[in-house]
């Protein structure tokens, strides 16, 4: 009834639209209100930076004739057709090395001598190899995720409290349940650092290959589009590579979420 | 050289009635309670890691339902005993046996850690402790039952990260009892909380120990604890029972009581004599 007790929830109310939400977003619009001012003024010459405008409109024509749809969707594919095998087989790796001593002293220390090749460096060998062709992309993509996935995952199931495997069997667990509900449970926050560091160089790894080598896909649209001095399409396909690595990072932040909410550092209400 | 003291309660005679009712109960309660207790046997237990030996030579006999009390200074190898007994090492010479075969879920322990899962509910915690059982129907009824033992039922649905030390370690303890063990080791189990939370967690154990009649050993470095709780306490020096205290006095002990002073007085009074006696190594 009192003024003071209508307060705070006219304060609530006022909070409806998540100031906190919408700050995030102040500076990329304000750079991109900027650009396109700068642009329109001629301050930047349109052969050097296109106006946002003339980047979205370069985007809907190729949405429209549909090259857009299949270089997305071929960059997309050869991403993640990488990713499942590098990953999967650095996965494995991992897990076995970090459960099994005999594994780990057969294939560690020559793993961790092939990761101090930088993966971009056999470019040409694997062009010698596989050619342009789908192969040379997937074996670049698979081999750059293969480590950070490795790594992270044998960490994670090496540095999982002793104390609770300890509990784990002295309670009778058997290896198999041992493993499903302490081990892997444990290491799982290392495997997501592992994974989301596995995304950054898979997208790398797949423009630097598609730019060099390809006759599909972003980075071939991109080059395609520099032979034609189309710069505005040029612009679009990086920041289409740029929204793909985003999307990647909150699908793996989501998952985190989602499996990692026993988490202290997740149970912010 | 090991000597039994016998220490009398010296005011039973002014033990009253609602005491002597309670006594009676409790001495009902262990007769019921017999057929849920191991007694256990140690012979010539000895323990080296390399060249230090830890244990060297104890003999014991702990009979069923009994509570004892493992006192001594830090690294004399009162966890190593205790881990032996439970079987998570394995002795250098000398035999622990039990009276029947035992299986692995009628002797639990629980340390001074909760080291609770952090990744499952407190639930599916308790549910850890029932071993092969785990899978069995009323395996969630019987782990809330442990968790309403403990006085936490309505933490069930809790991650452990959101519980207090205490109430963490209630959820260990309930995890202990869920298999219904007839032997339950304890390693300091409340060496981390404050006074007042001890307090209330002795009790609770003692009320566990009555109701269910489990052989308990507790380690512990507090020898106003152990002889608050035991029926015995054993003093570890050398790797040896120094000492096997019988402590007589009737049950529920007033905290503070006379009797109990005294009798942590002359077991202190011993750990420390043999602390400043200078030919001791
Ligand atoms: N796994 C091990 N490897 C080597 N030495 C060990 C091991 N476990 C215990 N020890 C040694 O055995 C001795 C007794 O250790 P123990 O943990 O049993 O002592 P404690 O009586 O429990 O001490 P505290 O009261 O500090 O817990 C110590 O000297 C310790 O260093
Ligand atoms: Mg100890």
């Amino acid at each position: 009834m009192s003024v003071i007790e209508t307060l705070p929830r006219a304060r609530k109310a006022l909070r409806l639209p998540r100031p906190d939400g919408l700050i995030p977003w102040i500076v990329p619009l304000a750079i991109i209100a900027i650009w396109q001012l700068a642009c329109v003024t001629g301050f930047v010459s349109a052969r050097v930076l296109p106006a946002p405008s003339d980047v979205v409109l370069a985007g809907w024509k190729l949405v429209l004739s549909g090259e857009l749809a299949r270089n997305i969707w071929v960059s997309f594919w050869r991403a993640s057709v990488g990713f499942l095998i590098g990953g999967g087989i650095g996965f494995a790796f991992g897990l076995a090395n970090g459960l099994s001593q005999l594994s780990s002293k057969l294939t560690d220390t020559t793993l961790q001598m092939v990761r101090n090749i930088p993966h971009l460096a056999l470019i040409p060998l694997v062009i010698l190899w596989f050619g342009i062709d789908e192969t040379a992309k997937l074996f670049l993509v698979a081999l750059g995720v293969f480590f950070p996935i490795y790594l992270n995952t044998l960490h994670g199931i090496r540095t999982v409290d002793p104390q609770l495997i300890e509990m784990g069997r002295v309670y009778g667990m058997t290896d198999g349940e041992l493993f499903r509900r302490v081990i892997f449970p444990g290491a799982l926050p290392s495997i997501f650092v592992g994974l989301r560091f596995a995304l950054g160089i898979m997208w790398l790894t797949l423009i630097v290959a598609e730019t060099i080598a390809a006759s599909s896909g972003l980075g071939y649209m991109a080059m395609q589009a520099r032979e034609f001095m189309l710069i505005d399409v040029v612009v679009l396909s990086i920041l289409i590579y740029a929204l793909l690595g985003k999307l990647a990072d909150s699908a793996s932040r989501a998952l985190e979420r989602l499996t990692l909410s026993w988490h202290p550092a997740f149970q912010k209400h | 050289m090991q000597e039994a003291l016998r220490i009398l309660g010296s005011d039973a005679q002014l033990v009253e009635l609602p005491e002597i009712v309670e006594q009676a109960r409790h001495v009902r309660r262990s007769e019921e309670n017999r057929s849920r207790s191991l007694p256990l046997t140690i012979r010539g237990l000895r323990k080296s890691f390399g060249d230090n030996e830890v244990l060297r030579g104890i003999d014991l006999h702990i009979p069923a339902g009994q509570f004892v009390a493992i006192v001594g200074k830090s690294g004399c190898g009162k966890s190593t005993l205790l881990r032996l007994i439970a079987g998570l090492e394995t002795a250098t010479s000398g035999t622990i046996s039990f009276d029947e075969e035992l299986d692995p879920a009628d002797i639990r322990v629980m340390f001074q850690e909760p080291r609770l899962l952090p990744w499952a509910r407190v639930l599916s915690n308790v549910e850890v402790g029932l071993g092969q059982e785990r899978n069995s129907p009323d395996a969630q009824a019987r782990a809330v039952h442990a968790l309403e033992e403990v006085g936490l039922s309505e933490k069930r649905g809790e991650w452990p990260a959101v519980l207090s030390g205490g109430q963490k370690q209630r959820v260990a303890l309930a995890r202990a009892l869920v298999s219904n063990p007839k032997v339950l080791a304890f390693d300091e189990p409340l060496g981390a909380l404050d006074a007042l939370t001890r307090i209330f967690m002795q009790q609770l154990l003692e009320r566990v120990w009555r109701d269910q009649g489990f052989t308990a050993i507790l380690v512990t470095h507090d020898v106003a604890e152990a002889v608050a709780l035991a029926d015995r306490v054993l003093v570890i020096e050398d790797g040896q029972i120094a000492q096997d205290v019988s402590v007589d006095i009737p049950r529920p002990r007033r905290r503070g009581s006379a009797d109990l002073a005294a009798l942590e007085g002359s077991i202190l009074r011993q750990l420390l004599k043999s602390t400043d006696d200078p030919s001791n190594p």
